[in-house]
């Protein structure tokens, strides 16, 4: 793919305390892109729902690293890409399939569903051992301006 | 300390709705629901400006909770974006219409 027209990298500890920084830092460069409230509310929600999985599944038992890397190219089109260097996951269809999850009750097991529903593509690259990438495409609609 | 029945619990959630909230906020209303034996629930969301899935698993052990009681949920003023999410999981007789 060509090279972004802007881009903004982030990295942060994999602390739960840090996935409203991780949505509002996300939502604060999207802006740029001037969305809808309705679709920035989609890209923050599949923010929250990459970022949850990295801290909780990527790093059940250590605190480690997350990047975030967010990249504009033209007027209208962004990729996410959230990254870990946790434990990774041994099945991804399985755990991309509805209502699965290994985290505890408080994860509902959706996080792969929602960020298919609310984003146009959805990649994932895991290796056991190794971590995980998410990378997350949505492309957003122009609206005429007076 | 078992405090009295009551009829309708009324509760709030606000802000923004994660993991990282989801855990303190599920084990409060539960104690609310179990110390207080209410036969309806009802869940004002007018506050909660964003939610994640964490809200979905809010959600279903609420109801879940009330269901052990033979209580009733309602849950009101869902804003946007968390009604947008809860349907998309199927919550959608969970919500008011």
């Amino acid at each position: 793919m060509k090279k972004p027209d802007n881009y903004v990298n982030f990295q942060f500890a994999s602390k739960s305390s840090n996935e409203s920084f991780a949505r509002s830092a996300v939502a604060a460069f999207v802006a740029q892109l001037d969305p809808t409230l309705e679709e920035l509310n989609d890209i923050k929600t599949a923010v929250s729902e990459a970022v949850t999985n990295a801290i909780v599944h990527g790093y059940p038992e250590e605190i480690g690293k997350i990047s975030v890397k967010i990249r504009i190219f033209g007027s209208n089109l962004l990729e996410l890409t959230v990254q870990d260097w946790g434990i990774g996951i041994s099945d991804i269809e399985k755990a991309r399939s509805p209502l699965f999850t290994t985290g505890n009750e408080e994860r509902a097991g959706m996080g792969f569903t929602i960020m298919e529903s609310f984003m146009d593509s959805l990649k994932v690259r895991s290796q056991e051992g190794k971590g995980t990438t998410v990378v997350l495409r949505r492309k957003f609609h122009r609206r005429h301006r007076p | 300390m078992k405090e009295e029945e009551i009829s309708t619990l009324y509760l709030s959630i606000s802000g923004e709705l994660d993991q990282h909230r989801a855990g303190e906020i599920i084990e409060e209303i539960r104690e609310k629901i179990h110390c207080t034996l209410p036969k309806k629930l009802i869940l004002d969301l007018q506050e909660l400006t964003f939610s994640d899935s964490s809200g979905i698993a809010l959600l279903l052990r609420v109801k879940r909770s009330m269901t052990q009681i033979e209580g009733e949920l309602e849950i009101r003023n869902t804003q946007a974006q968390p009604e947008k999410l809860f349907r998309i999981a199927g919550l959608s007789s969970l919500l008011q219409s």
